[in-house]
């Protein structure tokens, strides 16, 4: 295993890659009480075409997450859900887009719990009656999805933005693509998916690297196996599919988001470097420091729920900007104005001051476990250490970001969602 | 990690947390006050209005600049219901010190900061600026009225102000519309002068700084704060049974797909002399983890919803069970809902239901002592309960609590209200399942 030390930020991680393809990543938190591990396939609901054992192999929307759900279920008859819960751990997995993460956060027992962990997210057990009633449970969360502004209104945006690309599909599928779904569509995704090869262990807490990395080699199957290759289909062009979509819903006030697809850079410090440099670009033009939000927020235009984010999952990387406000269209042109003025007119001083605050974020965002073991996933899966985004962020300069503004925010480039108040619609999708 | 506690002023309490665990300090200046429906939406537009701008940083810009330079440290308004108590005040979040790159201490001046914030505003004429408390009351309204945007949460809230509306516990911490839309700027400095002088104020640190340093820097930081007589007479009156004989129903209706059910209880006799651990391991057992009777059998056996979960205030004496049933279901959701706390009542408990209830909540007490958010919110919860004890001693007691203790607290269990929300009722069947 590798030990790299950062004094500068008081962390020292370990990292290995094992002989079945596992990648491991462990941050050592001396002092703390908690241990926090996750295990992660990189397969998510952007993944349903895929190249594996010489063919192509379509699936039906919906089948990662799906597959999330029943990962619980043990051949004993148990829920390992139910027995690391047991076990003092506080578990939970999520799906998104491009993985799936199970993980477990405890304060007693982290080797048994993690032996569990890995135990489990390795064992597959579906029957026709847990799948049937596995589909009434997640019919219901299709449900709850569709009445969250949020979902919608995400799930729409990258249906603009994206033109064939599958992160235009809900994650959980609908009630209609999780019908399609059988016990062996489950065993099969299972095996070709859940292969250390394709999976990564990232852990945070008062542990002892070397033994969690003999319990995985311990537990986990000895050959990597082959990796699947997913199929996104061919590069999607710099412009979005359709400019708007809006829709009614039960909601006090429009909810926008506008969205900017990037072209991804490539896998390892490329793709790292264009995460942070387009985070910056948003941070110094739009974030809650910025002249741009306090105008518009004294103007009554934005609140206090606006966010900016660059968001990358199945090989997409995808800028947006959030919230309530009152009149979408007038903020969307702003902010387009506002990326037009920068170009031409650069704060070399509110930069410094930007940089600096994204410092002190940075820092202190490692004691969250959860989010330090997601970035050095997200590392793990691109290529690239996560830790080194002090270095690179440091690096970046005015220059980087003038030249990131003038290529990646021209007019044409933005799309936008919007969700009406019911009652108050302008007219469904443009 | 052993709280220090003293008095910097008369009614100004100061609680630190000596660590040198966290990358992030956190100080919070909280002033107490009752929760009222008259005065709550002016209690929840203070804070706001606050950091809008003071008098050496007048505006947002000003303001952030001064945070950036602070390697981003975020002062943000914070207002918490506690019961029948309403705590006002800011919440600063920073860098601790030994990570700045050249040294720089950072507690000192966040401190001025935040004081500054909270006792020198920007005002015209002597009073708050009309401008500034326009432009947040309308934020305050649209937020209030962004409640219903999150159903879940939504349901809920509605299910409380309707089981207490002849109490104060009714009222969310935003107000109501109505109440918000009046405030005006001068009114508001009237109630903002009114509450400096007479909350107590109670202050918590979590960071590596001793005692004394932040005892010194928050002395200096309100050393302006006025103090006239301090009202000590806060609490939070206990409802001990239901407000009729039978349960009251509230129905209401929304363009949603999904159904949200929502109980409200009574905790009745336990209230007398709160065991606050039992009270954790009864809800940890019944709703209130993933081991518990309402998700093992409501969700997972029956797949009767999506989630099935409770949760007690142990201030107020209340739990509250939400869960998101298809409209269909809600007969059958609500009895065996019922059915599983009758479970409890009996004695339907076993051994690795108790020990699993009894685990998970010593973890997550034990988790606490990782966050200095955590621990804020604990410390505070704990002060104004009048208790003294830290997570790490909570969970010690969670791992003592018997089965007895459990089924006695749910034998005094009454439920009180009910709240459906529910899509338009087309007289049809919901559109086909893919379960069946």
């Amino acid at each position: 295993m590798q030990r790299i030390e950062y004094p500068g930020v008081g962390e020292t991680l370990w990292f290995d890659t094992l002989p079945n393809g596992l990648k491991l990543a462990v941050a050592l938190k001396s002092g703390y009480t908690r241990a926090y591990a996750a295990f992660t396939t990189c397969y998510g609901g952007a993944d349903r075409r895929f190249r594996f054992g010489g063919e192509f192999i379509d699936t039906p929307m919906g089948v990662a997450h799906f597959l999330e759900h029943k990962m619980f279920d043990m051949p004993d008859g148990d829920n390992a859900l139910a027995t690391l819960a047991a076990n003092g751990a506080q578990p939970n997995a999520y799906t998104s887009s491009g993985l799936t993460c199970y993980h477990f956060e405890s304060t007693e027992n982290f080797y048994d719990n993690l032996r569990e962990l890995l135990r489990f997210v390795s064992t597959p057990y579906f029957t026709e009656e847990s799948v049937a009633k596995e589909q009434g449970i997640i019919g219901q969360e299709i449900r709850m999805g569709d009445d969250s502004p949020d979902y919608v209104i995400y799930d729409e945006l990258m249906r603009c933005l994206y033109d064939h690309h599958p992160i235009r599909d809900s994650v959980a599928g609908t009630v209609e693509s999780i019908a399609e779904i059988t016990p062996e569509t489950l065993y099969r995704c299972h095996k070709i998916f859940y292969t250390p090869g394709n999976m990564a262990l990232t852990v945070a807490g008062d542990v002892d690297p070397e033994r969690v990395r003999a319990l995985a080699l311990e537990v986990l199957p000895a050959e990597p196996g082959e990796v699947p290759v997913s199929d996104y289909g061919p590069p999607e062009t710099l412009l979005p599919a359709r400019p708007r979509f809006s829709k009614a819903m039960a909601v006090s006030a429009p909810q926008m988001l506008i969205g900017v697809k990037l072209t991804p850079g490539k896998r390892g410090g490329a793709l790292l470097r264009q995460k942070l440099l387009s985070g910056l670009a948003l941070q110094y033009l739009y974030g809650p420091s910025s002249p741009f939000y306090h105008r518009k927020y004294a103007e009554g235009l934005l609140n206090a729920d606006f966010f900016v984010d660059a968001d990358d999952a199945a090989g997409t990387v995808t800028l947006l900007l959030g919230g309530e406000t009152r009149d979408p269209e007038a903020v969307l042109a702003a902010v387009q104005a506002q990326a037009a003025a920068a170009a031409r007119d650069f704060d070399a001083e509110r930069f410094a001051r930007v940089k600096k605050a994204g410092y002190g974020a940075r820092v202190r965002a490692l004691s969250s476990f959860s989010g330090l073991c997601a970035s050095l996933t997200d590392g793990a899966f691109g290529g690239y250490n996560a830790m080194d985004a002090f270095a690179v962020s440091a690096a970046l300069t005015e220059q980087d970001v003038q030249a990131f503004l003038a290529d990646a925010l021209a007019p044409e480039r933005f799309a936008m969602s919007v969700i009406t108040p019911v009652g108050k619609e302008a007219g469904t999708n443009a | 990690m052993e709280p220090t506690r003293s008095q910097l002023l008369p009614g100004v309490f100061l609680t630190t947390l000596r660590t040198d665990k966290f990358k992030s300090d956190c100080l919070s200046v909280n002033l107490l006050t009752a929760l009222d429906r008259e005065t709550v939406a002016k209690n929840a537009l203070l804070p706001r209005v606050l950091l809008r701008g003071s008098i050496h940083h007048p505006d947002l810009d000003a303001v952030a600049r001064a945070e950036d330079e602070l390697y981003g440290a975020k002062i943000l308004p914070c207002v918490r219901k506690k019961g029948e108590m309403l705590c006002v005040g800011l919440y600063a979040g920073f860098l601790a010190d030994r990570f700045t790159p050249d040294g720089e201490k950072l507690l000192e001046p966040v401190a001025r900061l935040l004081g500054e914030l909270l006792l020198s505003p920007a005002t015209h004429g002597g009073l708050l600026r009309r401008d500034y408390v326009d432009s947040e009351r309308e934020k305050l309204l649209d937020d209030i009225r962004a409640r219903m945007n999150d159903k879940r949460s939504y349901a809920m809230d509605r299910l409380v102000e309707e089981m207490c509306c002849y109490e104060p516990y009714g009222c969310d911490d935003m107000g109501d519309a109505a109440h918000a839309a009046a405030v005006g700027y001068v009114e508001l400095t009237r109630h903002y002068r009114a509450l400096l002088l007479s909350a107590p104020v109670e202050i918590f640190y979590c960071g590596a700084a001793e005692h004394d340093r932040v005892a010194a820097a928050c002395a200096e930081a309100l050393i302006t704060l006025p103090r006239g007589e301090v009202d000590y007479d806060l609490g939070t009156d206990v409802r001990m049974n239901a407000v009729e004989a039978t349960y009251r129903s509230f129905d209401e209706t929304l363009p949603v797909a999904q159904g949200k059910l929502c109980l409200g209880f009574r905790l009745g006799e336990c209230m007398a002399d709160p065991d606050f651990a039992a009270i954790l391991v009864f809800n940890a057992v019944y709703g209130g983890s993933v081991t518990s009777k309402l998700f093992e059998n409501v969700r997972e056996k029956l797949s009767l919803c999506y989630y099935a979960s409770s949760a007690c205030d142990s201030f107020k004496g209340v739990m509250l069970v939400s869960s998101g049933v298809d409209a269909k279901d809600r007969e059958r959701a609500q009895a065996e809902i019922l059915a599983q706390l009758d479970a409890v009542r009996a004695g339907d408990v076993t051994d690795e239901e108790l020990t699993a209830a009894r685990r998970y909540l010593a973890g997550a007490l034990r988790a606490m002592t990782d966050s200095p958010g955590a621990l804020e919110e604990f410390y505070l919860s704990q002060t104004l309960k009048g208790l003294d004890y830290g997570p790490e001693e909570l969970a010690g007691l969670v791992e003592l609590v018997t089965k007895q203790a459990v089924t006695d607290i749910a034998a005094g269990v009454e439920l009180d209200a009910v709240y459906f929300l529910h899509g338009e009722d087309t007289g049809e069947e919901a559109p086909e399942d893919a379960a069946d």
